[in-house]
C-alpha cells in the first residue's frame, strides 16, 4: 500500500444542473500535471478556466519522478518551484554500470550559477498535490470540478459544447476553448478519431518504488544504471532516490513476459533485493510498462487544443514526459490569453502547434534513441552496444555513445515564426538562462509579460505594455548587479534582448530603439501572421 | 597491456546521430549481409581518415579489447 495518503477532492455540485452557467473562456479537461499547470498559468495571467477530471484524487503510483530545471523554473513562475525543490531529492551525479562494475559517472549540471539544480526527484503524486493547492489560491478563475467526466464535444459557433457526466447528473458546458490535457489515453483525441501512431516498443518494463529506511548511497543522491547486471542478466536496470525515503526500480523484461506472472510480488522482490543487498525494505507501488514514442500531427483543431500526453507520449528514459508536457503549457499559456484578451489574432495559437510540435519531435528522437540502444533489436546492435560497453570502462569517447536516457532539455525554437532573427550568446528562441542577480536569481526576478532585459550600458527605450530590467545598469526600471559574471557569460554585455512570456529570446538589439523593439513584440504576439 | 586512450571528437548531439546513422544503415540487413557492411564502413572511414599512423594506432586499440 502506498505510504502517500490521497486526500479525495469533494464533487461540488456546479451551476449548469440548475439551469445557470459559467462563463470562463477556458474548459480544461484533465486534472494531471498537465492540466492543473494550464489552469494555474492562465489565472496568473488573470483568466478564468473551468478545470474537468473524472477522478478525485492526484496520480495514483508515483509515474514521473524527474522533475529538469527548465520545468522547474517554469513551476518557479507557477509559484510551486521553491515548495518542490524544499521537498525533492536533488541529484546531479549520474553513475554507469556494466555487469557489476562502475563504468563511469557523469555530472548533469557541472556549471555553478543556477538557483535550480539539473533535476530533481519529486513523486507526481506531490506535484499534482502542490499545483492544486496553488490552483485553490484562485478560486475566483479557477473552478475545479472533480468527478466530472467529459464524454462528448461538439463546435458551436463561439467555441465548443462539452458534455460532463457527474454523479449527480450530466450537463453541457460552454467555452470559447478546450484544452484536453487528458493523458496518454486521451478520450478527446479518440472521439476525434486522430491518428496516434508511432514506434512501439515491445519490451516492457517494471516500475516499482520501495520504501527503505536508511541512506543508501554514501553521499549525495545519485541515480544508477546498470546494462547486464548480475542481478538482472541480460537486462538493465535503474535506481533513483525520491522523498520520504522511497526509491524507484525500473527493471526491464522480456520481451514476451506475461506481464500477470512477473507483476507478482514473490517474482520481484527478490530481485528488488539483489539490488539493494539486505536491507529491509516495503514495496509501496507497483506497475508494468509497455513504452511508446508517438505524436500527434497537429496539436490544435480549431477550439480544441492538445497538450501533454494527450498530444504526445514519450518512453520515460530522458523524463521527456511530464517535463515536455509542463513545456507545453509554458507555450500555450501566454498565447491562449493574449488571444482572448484580444491583443493577438488567433493565428498565434497555430504557433503553439509548431513549436510544440518541433519540441516534441525533438524528445521523441531523444527518447526513442535511449530506448532503442536500452533493447537492442537486432545481434548487430546487440554486439555494437556490447562492444561499446566494453570500450567504456577505459575509452571516454565510448562513454558518450553510452544511452541510457538523455535528460530532458528545453527546445530552442530558433528560427520560428515568432523571433526575429539576430546573433547574440543566447540566439533568439532559446530560452533564457538563469544566473544570480544580487541577492536573487534571474528566473525569479523575471517581471511577467514581455520584457526588454538590457545588459551593461545599452540603452533600453519605454514601449507601452513591455516591462524593463537592467543587469548591471542604474536606471529608473528594476536593476540588479552581475554578482559571479555569470550573466555577462550566458547574455554578453552591452545588448538588449526581448524576452517572451514564456522566457524564450523574442529578439536581440545592439541598440534597441522603441520602433523595432515593438515590432519585434508585435511579431512575437503573431500579428504579422496570416490569420488562418 | 597499455593502450591509447581516444577522447570523444563528437559533441553529444553528434555521438547520437552518428550512432544512430550506423545503426540505420544495418536496419534489415542480416549477419553476413551486416558483417560485410562492417567492413566496408572500416574501409570507407580509414580513407576519409586520411592518415595512416592513425588508422594503425585504431587498429591496435581495436585490437587489444580481442584477448
Ligand atoms: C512509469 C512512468 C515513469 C515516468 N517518469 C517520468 C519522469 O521521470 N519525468 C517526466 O517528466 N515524465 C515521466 N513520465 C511521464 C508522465 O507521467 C506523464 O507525461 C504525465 O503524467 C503527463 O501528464 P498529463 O497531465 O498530460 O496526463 P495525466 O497525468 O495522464 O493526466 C490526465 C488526467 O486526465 C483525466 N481524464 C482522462 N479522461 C478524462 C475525461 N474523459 N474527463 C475528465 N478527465 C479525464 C485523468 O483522470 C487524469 O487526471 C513517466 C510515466 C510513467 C508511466
Amino acid at each position: 500500500m502506498p505510504a502517500y495518503e490521497h486526500t479525495p477532492e469533494p464533487f461540488k455540485r456546479p451551476p449548469e444542473l440548475d439551469g445557470g452557467r459559467s462563463n470562463a473562456p477556458v474548459a480544461i479537461v484533465g486534472a494531471g500535471p498537465v492540466g492543473l499547470a494550464l489552469a494555474v498559468d492562465l489565472a496568473q495571467r488573470g483568466v478564468a478556466c473551468t478545470v474537468l477530471d473524472d477522478n478525485n484524487v492526484v496520480s495514483v503510483g508515483s509515474r514521473a519522478i524527474c522533475w529538469a530545471k527548465r520545468t522547474l523554473e517554469i513551476f518557479d513562475r507557477l509559484g510551486v518551484g521553491q515548495r518542490m525543490l524544499d521537498k525533492g531529492v536533488t541529484w546531479k551525479v549520474g553513475r554507469l554500470f556494466h555487469g557489476d562494475d562502475p563504468v563511469y559517472d557523469f555530472d548533469l549540471l557541472p556549471e555553478e550559477g543556477h538557483a535550480y539544480p539539473a533535476f530533481i526527484n519529486l513523486q507526481q503524486y506531490y506535484v499534482e498535490e502542490y499545483l492544486l493547492d496553488r490552483a485553490k489560491e484562485f478560486p475566483d478563475l479557477i473552478d475545479l470540478r472533480f468527478l466530472s467526466k467529459v464524454t462528448d464535444h461538439t463546435p458551436t459557433e463561439t467555441g465548443v459544447a462539452l458534455t460532463v457526466e457527474t454523479p449527480e447528473g450530466r450537463y453541457t458546458l460552454d467555452a470559447d476553448w478546450m484544452v484536453a490535457c487528458d493523458g496518454a489515453g486521451s478520450p478527446t483525441r479518440k472521439r476525434m478519431d486522430l491518428a496516434f501512431e508511432g514506434q512501439t516498443f515491445t519490451e516492457q518494463f517494471l516500475i516499482a518504488d520501495i520504501e527503505m529506511e536508511g541512506e543508501f548511497f554514501d553521499g549525495p543522491p545519485e541515480r544508477w544504471f546498470w546494462f547486464d547486471p548480475t542481478f538482472h542478466p541480460g537486462k538493465s536496470a535503474l535506481l533513483h532516490q525520491q522523498p520520504d525515503n522511497i526509491y524507484r526500480i525500473d527493471l526491464q523484461l522480456d520481451r514476451d513476459t506475461d506481464a500477470e506472472s512477473v507483476a507478482d510480488e514473490e517474482t520481484v522482490l527478490p530481485r528488488i533485493r539483489a539490488i539493494v543487498g539486505d536491507r529491509p525494505f516495503r514495496l509501496d507501488w507497483m506497475s508494468i510498462y509497455t513504452f511508446r514514442c508517438i505524436t500527434l500531427d497537429r496539436y490544435v483543431h480549431g477550439p480544441v487544443i492538445f497538450a501533454g500526453d494527450s498530444a504526445h507520449v514519450v518512453s520515460p528514459f530522458g523524463a521527456r514526459g511530464g517535463n515536455g508536457g509542463i513545456q507545453d503549457i509554458d507555450n500555450l499559456g501566454w498565447k491562449l490569453a493574449a488571444v482572448i484578451a484580444g491583443e493577438a489574432p488567433r493565428a498565434l495559437i497555430d504557433t503553439y502547434d509548431t513549436e510544440r510540435r518541433r519540441a516534441a519531435r525533438e524528445n521523441i528522437v531523444n527518447s526513442a534513441r535511449a530506448t532503442n540502444f536500452m533493447t537492442p533489436k537486432t545481434p548487430i546492435e546487440a554486439l555494437f552496444r556490447a562492444e561499446t560497453l566494453r570500450m567504456a570502462h577505459d575509452q571516454p569517447f565510448a562513454r558518450r555513445i553510452i544511452n541510457s536516457g538523455r535528460l530532458s532539455t528545453p527546445c530552442a525554437l530558433t528560427g520560428e515564426a515568432l523571433q526575429t532573427p539576430g546573433t547574440a550568446p543566447l540566439e533568439p528562441g532559446r530560452a533564457l538562462l538563469d544566473a544570480p542577480l544580487g541577492d536573487d536569481w534571474l528566473v525569479r526576478v523575471m517581471p511577467d509579460g514581455f520584457v526588454l532585459l538590457g545588459i551593461g550600458t545599452v540603452v533600453l527605450p519605454d514601449v507601452a505594455g513591455i516591462a524593463r530590467m537592467g543587469i548591471d545598469q542604474n536606471a529608473d526600471y528594476p536593476c540588479y548587479p552581475d554578482r559571479d559574471g555569470y550573466a555577462l557569460d550566458r547574455y554578453g554585455r552591452d545588448r538588449a534582448y526581448l524576452i517572451r512570456p514564456d522566457g524564450h529570446v523574442a529578439a536581440v538589439f545592439d541598440t534597441p530603439t522603441a520602433q523595432a523593439v515593438e515590432r519585434a513584440r508585435d511579431r512575437a504576439l503573431g500579428r504579422m501572421l496570416e490569420d488562418a | 597491456m597499455s593502450k591509447p586512450t581516444h577522447d570523444s571528437r563528437l559533441d553529444p548531439a553528434a555521438t547520437d546521430d552518428v550512432y544512430a546513422a550506423i545503426m540505420a544503415a544495418h536496419d534489415g540487413l542480416t549477419d553476413a549481409q551486416s558483417h560485410a557492411l562492417n567492413a566496408r564502413l572500416v574501409l570507407l572511414m580509414a580513407n576519409a581518415l586520411g592518415d595512416a599512423d592513425e588508422v594503425a594506432t585504431l587498429c591496435r586499440t581495436a585490437r587489444v579489447y580481442a584477448g
